[in-house]
């Protein structure tokens, strides 16, 4: 049940998440900008957890009705972003970090 | 029956993995490990939500365990099948889909609450979760269709398929369109004012379906105009942005479904998109607002009337012999044609020579943030030689010879007039080297729609063709020189 309190509990976890990430990421070096947008990216398929709640769904004849098939597409999409995004990202920082170790540096 | 608690503390850490994931990807270093860790995050946060799903009551597992296998498989093989040139269309989709997700997932919320009438009375329940429902539904469906017009656009177009094939067996190619009269802005103004007075409506009235349908439809339509009338140069700054907007969504998702973990991990992706955004603009010398409302490149193109004779690579190997000094400005020509490996054997001849080659990287070059060093980091080319602009700028006067592979808007001078798309704009000061080499398709003005007067000055050699073969042939000629 949302009441007032816990609405604004949620509003203020909001408003000092979003200073939290300005601050985390002020500085970073051009190399990695890229890498840093596809992770961040990554993170953001967090709306997994929404898509996996709502696809808890009974099939009556074979039919689990119009949300919980939308809930599925949702769950196929945020896994797709989850999955994909740290395997890219993964993939991007290897040609960067490792190339850079095996340089000596 | 588990207290509730446990779930919360399993988010929190999921939550705090992200923040230490996001933190560390900002430095080269820890970079890796900040991806596991956001990586192990998500793991966590899927892992809680499965168990506590259980021990309170699975009423079908199919659409669970289905959704998660075909994404992980689609997800899996589009990850290991990308190349390098393709990488920021990769990421566009991806964001795409994240904000089609939060989107989906409200709009599934609110179906599931009408089909079971579990509409809360008038109160702060059903204003707080319907208004979230449709932030989350406006913010996600224009990441969703925002980010496959930005993946058209940085493909610059598309095969038509079923056409006929040409002689090179390709098929007809149609470029992605750029259309956007200064009126539209208003268009898209009432169309975002009818999507906030629709979700007013739904508080008033949640059994109306037409709002909910008219509010999608509404979203996905603004989500395309947003982009149509930006031009394919601008493309990092609109995919920065839509990243941070597929975690505002997110964000919002997490309003719906009373969750912490969405709330904190989205509102910190939003911050951090929104902070990379403006480090772009910056960079370009524009605002977010001129790069997002007035329409620049793509249109427009001007015809070429000047000519310029084309080099060949025996000349230019020539004037590379005896230098001191020799600067590498690539640009997203280089990434098309993956001649990044060419570039650096081409390099490699010269240091072997004796001459010092660094390369100059334009902080727009490409259609990424990052996009060359990370194309030349393949190309095993040491990080140090990597200068960024204004570095590079106080060394071009002393330099012999500068190479422009595949570049055009951002070495033209044009931009230091301050007037047209490019004006303002910071450039490479390539014409400030002693005899400046530029390897281009043709004398076709760039995504900014300007002539570029590099290509037509005296001291410029102009080698036309595709970036790879002429770095091949290039190399070649100074081999037997």
């Amino acid at each position: 049940m949302l009441t007032l309190t816990t609405l604004v509990a949620s509003i203020t976890v909001f408003v000092l998440a979003i200073f939290l990430g300005f601050e985390l990421i002020s500085k970073v070096p051009p190399t990695l900008h890229t890498p840093l947008m596809s992770g961040a990216n990554a993170i953001s398929g967090i709306t997994i957890v929404g898509a996996l709640i709502l696809s808890n769904a009974e099939f009556n004849n074979g039919d689990p009705g119009t949300a919980s098939w939308l809930a599925f597409i949702a769950l196929v999409m945020a896994t797709i972003n989850v999955v994909g995004g740290f395997m890219v990202t993964n993939k991007m920082l290897e040609m960067i970090a490792g190339k850079k170790r095996r340089g000596g540096n | 029956m588990v207290d509730s608690v446990v779930w919360d503390i399993g988010y929190l850490v999921s939550a705090a993995l992200f923040i230490l994931g996001i933190k560390r990807l900002s430095s080269p270093r820890t970079a890796p490990q900040g991806n596991m860790l956001g990586a192990y995050g998500m793991l966590l946060a899927v892992l809680v939500t499965l168990v506590k799903m259980y021990t309170e009551e699975v009423i079908g597992y199919e659409l669970i365990i289905g959704g998660l296998v075909v994404g992980s498989t689609i997800g899996y093989f589009m990850a290991t099948r990308v190349g390098m040139t393709e990488m920021p269309e990769l990421v566009a989709l991806f964001n795409g889909f994240g904000g089609g997700a939060s989107a989906l997932v409200g709009l599934s919320e609110v179906l599931n609450r009408l089909q079971y009438s579990n509409i809360p009375d008038p109160g702060v329940e059903l204003y707080a979760t319907w208004v979230a429902i449709g932030l989350s539904g406006i913010v996600g469906w224009v990441t969703l269709t925002g980010s496959l017009m930005a993946m058209g656009k940085l493909r610059g177009g598309f095969y038509i398929p079923f056409t006929k094939k040409d002689e090179r067996g390709r098929r007809k190619w149609v470029n992605f369109p750029t259309w956007g009269p200064p009126w539209l802005n208003y268009v898209k103004g009432a169309i975002l004012l009818t999507c906030f007075s629709l979700i007013g409506l739904t508080v008033q009235d949640p059994h109306n379906y037409d709002y909910i349908y008219s509010l999608v439809l509404l979203s996905c339509l603004l989500g395309i105009l947003f982009v149509v009338p930006i031009g394919g140069a601008d493309m990092p700054v609109v995919v920065s942005l839509l990243n941070s907007m597929s975690g505002i969504a997110a964000a919002f998702t997490g309003f719906v479904i009373g969750n912490n973990v969405l709330i904190i991990a989205g509102s910190m992706v939003g911050a951090a998109g929104l902070i990379l955004t403006f480090i772009m603009c910056k960079a370009m010398n524009r605002t977010l607002t001129a790069v997002l409302f007035k329409s620049f490149g793509g249109g427009g193109r001007e015809s070429v009337t000047r000519t310029k004779v084309g080099s060949d690579p025996e000349e230019v190997a020539m004037v590379c012999d005896g230098i001191s000094k020799c600067v590498i400005i690539p640009g997203y020509g280089m990434a098309v044609s993956q001649a990044q490996h060419a570039v650096k054997e081409f390099a490699d001849q010269l240091e072997a020579q004796g001459v010092e080659v660094l390369y100059g990287i334009h902080p727009v070059a490409g259609r990424m943030p990052g996009h060359m060093n990370v194309l030349l980091a393949e190309a095993s080319v040491p990080y140090e030689q990597l200068i960024e602009m204004d570095e590079i700028n106080s060394e071009l006067p002393e330099t012999d010879v500068a190479l422009v592979i595949g570049a055009n808007d951002t070495v033209n001078p044009v931009a230091r007039t301050g007037e047209g798309p490019l004006g303002g704009m910071p450039i490479i000061d390539a014409d400030k080297a002693r005899v400046v080499v530029i390897i281009k398709r043709s004398l076709s003005v760039g995504y900014a729609g300007v002539d570029n007067d590099l290509f037509f000055e005296d001291k410029t050699m102009m080698l036309f063709g595709d970036g790879k073969k002429m770095m091949n042939e290039l190399n070649a000629a100074i081999k037997e020189f």
